[in-house]
């Protein structure tokens, strides 16, 4: 290995048992066999649809699900109940929600004082503050409103104030969880552009989990594909734009809305046909063989590993 | 650039972009300050607070416990009489001082103000053994009052620290907690009081004049009884409000930045269901204090000769058809309290529960 990487998924598997029947449970397959890496400063964008497991992956690499199987190592340390406290320190997340992920009984000081308190990372009191009111200057935030609460903010600042307190501890790696989504626009431009600046500043890296395909594209350096609990295709962000292999990515791109009338008119969408199979009765073999139209017998017979086609372009499909 | 109609005004073209950039001024950073301005801050206590004090209804009971809180401190300071000592003149015990009515004087003491001595009135009259009946009550509300409050302390601490466990704990140590609470809601709390007080006689031997000796051990068993059977009502329901706070993203938050449990419980769970905390507490008062009343009523309060407002009221049965104002003096500070206390609660709730907010 000639490459280091500051962290390493190999084979994450996170199952939920789901209950059916008075005695009888089957495992939910949120994440099954997942397997990525991320070089320091480098930034990942995970993608999918609603439902097939980015939120798990980023909520299990930090351990707040305890994973049915599989590794994860950060910083060449492999993360587990023991060492995960010391890791923290090292890896954050941001949450989706701006609006439930800020308590509202804490004023802005003490939220993002809250890692610093948790990991003692402070002599006194004035060096607490002075962390502080750094980190808001840091995020945008003005530091005169250090002493008010998060249902003051709008949504864009409530998660500038979320990102300053994933910042607070200095981590090298931050899960960003749908971290756009829920403001609009013009917001997310703003929020997206943050991100890419804390990234030159300080270095960190961002697993970048989302659904929308272009702003991904727009920060990310590697876009990985999800589909039912499994990566379907891992690529350099703009050689998944330009060169898509697997059929769902092929259907994903088609469907990103493009701003111009005339271009738009031109293109060609590919409409999934179905739903997406309930994780609780997946298929057999390959996960998407029921919506794609390429699929054979060797799809519902064996599922495809993900193989190498070439700079680093890894995709799971028998077909393509 | 812009065409003008038969009235001067331009004409809009749907579905372009007709804003003329020559027209505006990038704003100034004073203009741009203008826009970070925010409302004043405004914290949930004195947000609360000030919902509270636009009810006029929990004012009032707020001013009437007030009033009723204040005498009984300042009362006793006043009136020179004690609530276990037979009225005296001049160190005499004065017999005939029995059964008085409101502002009455026996004849000894109407003596000793006819010779120029000065007494203090007899508000409420004297009872049966010549003791000043109005001392008497305000001591009697001291006991209830201060047994309805700590009896309540006692139940929320033990009902929020319990109920916030089982409730972030989940799982099978929620399931064995909870059964554990439905067995202590199906015990007869009677029965228990009756049995432990008995139990208490006999092991407990106070001596001395130490503040338990005086309560006497039924007291001590009403609080063992509380604090054993009245907190299961308040840990269902903390156990209900942290379940619901558990799943917001704050907590989460707050795992994945490293904060350990009991850290979570108290800086994230339990503010933000204080408001529950707080009206149900509001509220456990005054049924506390009735649930003394009521044990010290069938004699298993307060020891004698100290009073409570129960056993005054049970005293004042026996001459009932004579002095009916003994039963009545008792009775109405009870509802007073109890009456105040519960529209109080009401009050705080509806200033608190931000699920009530209009």
């Amino acid at each position: 290995m000639t490459e280091k990487y500051l962290l390493e998924v190999k084979n994450l598997k996170q199952y939920f048992p789901v209950r059916v029947g008075t005695f009888k449970t089957i495992p939910l397959k949120a994440v099954d066999d997942v397997s990525f890496a991320i070089k320091p400063g480098e930034t990942l964008g995970l993608v999918g649809e609603s439902g097939c497991g980015k939120t798990t992956v980023g909520r299990s690499i930090m351990r707040l699900y305890e994973p049915t199987g599989g590794q994860v190592i950060f910083d060449g340390e492999e993360v587990n109940k023991k060492s995960i406290q010391k890791l923290r320190q090292g890896m954050q997340m941001v949450f989706q929600d701006p609006y439930s992920s800020l308590n509202p009984r804490m004023t802005v000081e003490d939220i993002i004082g809250e890692p610093l308190d948790v990991h003692k990372l402070y002599e006194n009191k004035a060096e607490r503050r002075e962390k502080i009111l750094g980190l808001m200057e840091l995020v945008g935030l003005n530091a005169e409103h250090a002493s008010r609460y998060a249902h003051e903010f709008s949504g864009g600042q409530r998660q500038r104030i979320g990102i300053a307190r994933a910042l607070a501890v200095n981590p090298k790696f931050i899960v960003c969880d749908e971290p756009v989504s829920a403001l609009d626009v013009s917001i997310q431009a703003q929020v997206v552009n943050m991100f890419e600046d804390l990234k030159d500043k300080l270095g960190v890296s961002y697993l970048f989990i989302a659904h929308d395909l272009l702003v991904v594209h727009h920060i990310s350096d590697r876009i990985a594909v999800m589909y039912l609990g499994k990566i379907v295709e891992i690529a350099d962000a703009d050689d998944l734009n330009n060169d898509p292999q697997h059929p769902y990515t092929l259907s994903l791109l088609s469907a990103v809305p493009i701003p111009d009338p005339i271009k738009a008119r031109q293109k060609q969408r590919i409409v999934l046909e179905g739903d997406v199979p309930s994780p609780l009765n997946m298929p057999t073999g390959c996960p998407f063989r029921t919506r794609c139209r390429y699929a054979t017998e060797q799809c519902a017979a064996e599922c495809p590993q993900l193989t190498d086609r070439g700079n680093g372009h890894f995709v799971a499909c028998w077909n393509k | 650039m812009t065409n003008i109609d038969e009235h001067g005004a331009p004409v809009k073209k749907p579905f372009s972009m007709h804003v003329d950039l020559s027209q505006f001024e990038p704003a100034t950073d004073a203009e741009k300050m203008q826009q970070e301005v925010m409302g004043e801050s405004v914290t949930f206590w004195r947000d609360g607070l000030r919902k509270l004090m636009k009810n006029p209804l929990a004012v009032f009971n707020l001013v009437v416990l007030a009033i009723i809180i204040l005498t009984i401190i300042i009362a006793p300071m006043i009136v020179p009489y004690g609530y276990a000592d037979m009225i005296t003149i001049d160190g005499m015990r004065d017999k005939g001082a029995k059964n008085l009515a409101p502002f009455q004087w026996s004849e000894a003491e109407q003596a000793y103000i006819d010779a120029g001595g000065k007494l203090f009135p007899h508000i409420f009259g004297t009872d049966g053994l010549c003791r000043d009946y109005f001392i008497r009550c305000i001591y009697g509300t001291r006991i209830s009052l201060s047994i309805g409050f700590f009896a309540s302390l006692l139940v929320m601490c033990i009902g929020v620290v319990y109920g916030s466990i089982s409730g972030y704990a989940g799982g099978k140590v929620d399931l064995i907690m909870q059964r554990i609470v439905d067995i202590i809601y199906s015990l007869p709390e009677m029965l228990i009081i009756i049995l432990i007080s008995v139990v208490l006689d006999a092991t407990l031997k106070f001596n001395g004049n130490g503040i338990l000796a005086k309560l006497g051990t039924n007291m001590i068993s009403i609080f063992i009884v509380f604090g054993m059977l009245y907190w299961v009502s308040m840990a269902r329901l903390v156990r209900g409000s942290v379940l619901s706070i558990k799943n917001n993203d704050y907590i989460l938050a707050a795992r994945s930045i490293g904060a350990s449990p009991r850290r979570i419980i108290f800086k994230h769970i339990l503010p933000n269901c204080i408001s529950v905390i707080i009206v149900s507490t509001a509220l456990q008062i005054p049924s506390a204090i009735f649930t003394e009343s009521f044990l010290s009523f069938v004699g298993l309060g307060v020891q004698a000769p100290m009073p409570s407002l129960g056993s005054l009221a049970n005293a004042a049965r026996e001459g009932l058809s004579s002095y009916p104002y003994k039963l009545v003096f008792p009775s109405v500070i009870i509802c007073l309290i109890v009456l105040s206390l519960n529209l109080l609660g009401d009050g705080l709730r509806d200033a608190f529960d931000p699920k009530l907010r209009r």
